[in-house]
């Protein structure tokens, strides 16, 4: 059943890619705003503007445009984008690896924090560490991460400077990577003097990218944990004589995994939505960053190309949480 | 009993309001208004300010506070103007849902479910990116975006209310359905829609900063606190008061949105009130 699930989930993938190729592409031909006539020199004449118009695949009815467009996306071809005059797939592919290097830094750091601060909670439940841990989540969910960045910036690298605020890395720092993957590549080359230099330039914006993900995950786990501590199973682990602690890690935290994780999950891909104004505030080389750009430069084909890689990563991402809740609820499995 | 918290929100709100109709009258010098020999000045009370710049300047020597007050109008017509379309629409739909039912709600729940499913800044940069930067175009994204809040909320809330005797004694007496939705169950709603609106100003004024921070809002040359923020970014190291003052203004007036609705709930719940 489960891996049939799973397959059924796999082979929707496509056709939902298609769904927003097709809306991205009808939006955006609907706005006003030509964004050749932005492009030309003044005193072009209409060849050279008819001529542009055929390069970046803005010519003729709608329908043989859109038809163009998809027969070069199923070849991998994404286009030219009109600001860069690059290509787009190798434009974004660039920049990728960047952004889910934030994104998994930020998940890495959520779980911690989360995971700490329920358990911290339910251990010391009823006493001042619960209050504790009640009144920070509080706090941290309602102040939007657009103020705690900016704050992480005027505090910890500004007053205290003690991190740095732009960027992957010190472009002075002499560099040289075979991925983009510059932190898990220098990890697991062992260059730790250079993981930890990146590590640091990744602290501040993986940190804004997590809090509220950790907030969600401690109040989540932390109600799930209080609920398993309670069941009859917990109750006589207590009574058998094993410890608060065996009793908390051992028989509750596995049960009240499942509530978390699913319920958390769709703040998942709220992390990767929320790289875009993160790599803003931080400068962060990554696909949001160059996302909003391409808005602003009006620039039709990246906007197409980014959006459509976004929309692939949440379907992934929402595939991998699925198989994640599957294997870790027996009961799903068995259905 | 005056209330310290309904207190500061609504002298806040006040200061806020004549700060945008006054702007003009009150900024020193116009936001615009260049001086490259006074870049950079630090507001009064640190080391070299001058008393022409009370809160100093950006590296264009333009005057901060003038800048400031002047962005107080965008922040504000766009948390007035946006929280109000999106409370109307929103609201619009969950009262549907909710006192009709069957296909109706369904159909409108299952929009909500989608629309909560997108992570809200991406899906307001790629309305912008639809409707193209300005003013209206935030306004309209905010809108968009956030309708669901009313919604769900309004929904969950008729649906209570539609139980209560008073609806059935409202039918009982001959009162047509749709009078009976206006007339008896909305003013129960009232107070809620109240508290939710204050709450949506707050979020709208966040998020109009950040669409104006990554150069999104009104045209750049328009003073926003966002853009502001946005300028003190790129010299936080020199001028760090740069950044710090138009969040500041940004929190103040958050937290002012969202006491004034903690206050309203108090005030206007009458089993609370006793």
């Amino acid at each position: 059943m489960a891996p049939r699930f799973l397959l059924r989930r796999l082979l929707l993938v496509p056709p939902t890619l298609l769904g927003v190729a097709v809306i991205v592409f009808v939006l955006l031909r609907v706005v006003p705003g030509d964004p050749i006539a932005m492009m030309i020199p003044p005193g072009a004449g209409q060849e050279d503007i008819d001529r542009l118009r055929q390069h970046y695949g803005l010519d003729g009815p709608l329908l043989r445009q859109f038809v163009a467009w998809l027969g070069d996306l199923a070849r991998g071809d994404l286009g030219t984008s009109i600001s860069l005059r690059h290509g787009v797939l190798g434009l974004i592919l660039d920049r990728l690896p960047a952004t889910l290097e934030l994104a998994l830094m930020a998940l890495v750091i959520a779980t911690m924090l989360g995971f700490g601060a329920a358990l911290l909670a339910a251990y010391w439940a009823g006493r001042w560490p619960e209050r504790a841990v009640d009144a920070v989540t509080g706090f941290t969910q309602a102040v939007p991460d657009f103020l705690w960045g900016l704050g992480f910036i005027l505090m910890l690298g500004v007053l205290l400077p003690l991190l740095p605020i732009s960027g992957r890395l010190d472009p002075r720092q002499p560099h040289e990577f075979a991925t983009g993957f510059f932190l898990l590549e220098s990890l697991l080359r062992l260059r730790l003097g250079e993981a930890a230099h990146l590590f640091r330039h990744a602290l501040l914006p993986a940190t804004t990218l997590a809090l509220p993900l950790a907030a969600m995950i401690a109040r989540v786990l932390k109600a799930a944990l209080l609920e398993a501590l309670a069941q009859d199973y917990a109750q006589m682990a207590a009574a058998l004589g094993y410890s608060r602690r065996r009793v908390l890690l051992v028989e509750a935290l596995r049960n009240a995994l499942v509530p978390t994780v699913s319920l958390t999950a769709v703040q998942v891909t709220f992390l990767i939505g929320g790289t875009v104004l993160v790599e803003r505030i931080f400068a962060w080389p990554g696909i949001g960053n160059m996302a909003i750009g391409a808005v602003i430069d009006r620039d039709l084909p990246l906007i197409q190309g980014l959006v459509l890689t976004f929309a692939l990563l949440f379907i992934l991402l929402n595939l991998a949480v699925d198989a994640v809740i599957l294997w870790l609820d027996p009961r799903l499995r068995h259905a | 009993m005056p209330d310290a918290r309904l207190a500061f929100a609504v002298g806040v709100l006040a200061l806020v309001v004549v700060a945008a109709l006054a702007a003009p009258l009150l900024a020193p010098h116009h936001p615009l208004e260049q001086n490259l020999l006074a870049s950079l000045l630090p507001p009064l009370g640190l080391a070299g300010a001058d008393p022409l710049y009370p809160l100093g300047t950006d590296s264009l020597g333009r005057d901060v506070l003038s800048r400031l007050l002047f962005g107080t109008r965008v922040a504000l017509t766009v948390a007035l103007v946006a929280a109000t379309l999106a409370g109307l629409l929103g609201t619009a739909l969950g009262l549907l849902a909710g006192w009709l039912g069957g296909w109706v709600d369904e159909l409108i729940s299952r929009l909500v479910e989608i629309w909560m499913s997108f992570p809200p800044v991406l899906l307001s940069i790629v309305l912008v990116a639809v409707i193209g930067a300005g003013l209206h175009a935030v306004i309209i994204a905010i809108v968009i975006v956030d309708w669901t809040r009313f919604c769900r909320v309004v929904r969950a809330e008729v649906q209570t209310q539609k139980a209560r005797d008073y609806v059935a004694a409202a039918r009982m007496l001959g009162l047509g359905r749709w009078r009976t939705l206006w007339s008896e169950v909305l003013p129960n709603l009232a107070p809620l829609l109240l508290v939710l609106l204050t709450l949506e100003m707050g979020i709208a004024v966040i998020v109009e900063a950040i669409l104006s921070f990554v150069g999104l809002s009104v045209a750049s040359d328009y003073p926003t606190w966002g853009g502001l923020i946005a300028e003190g970014r790129a010299v936080v190291y020199q001028a760090p008061w740069l950044m710090a003052l138009p969040m500041l203004c940004i929190v103040t007036l958050v937290l002012a949105f969202n006491l004034l609705g903690d206050g309203l709930k108090d005030r206007l719940d009458p089993v609370l009130r006793r």
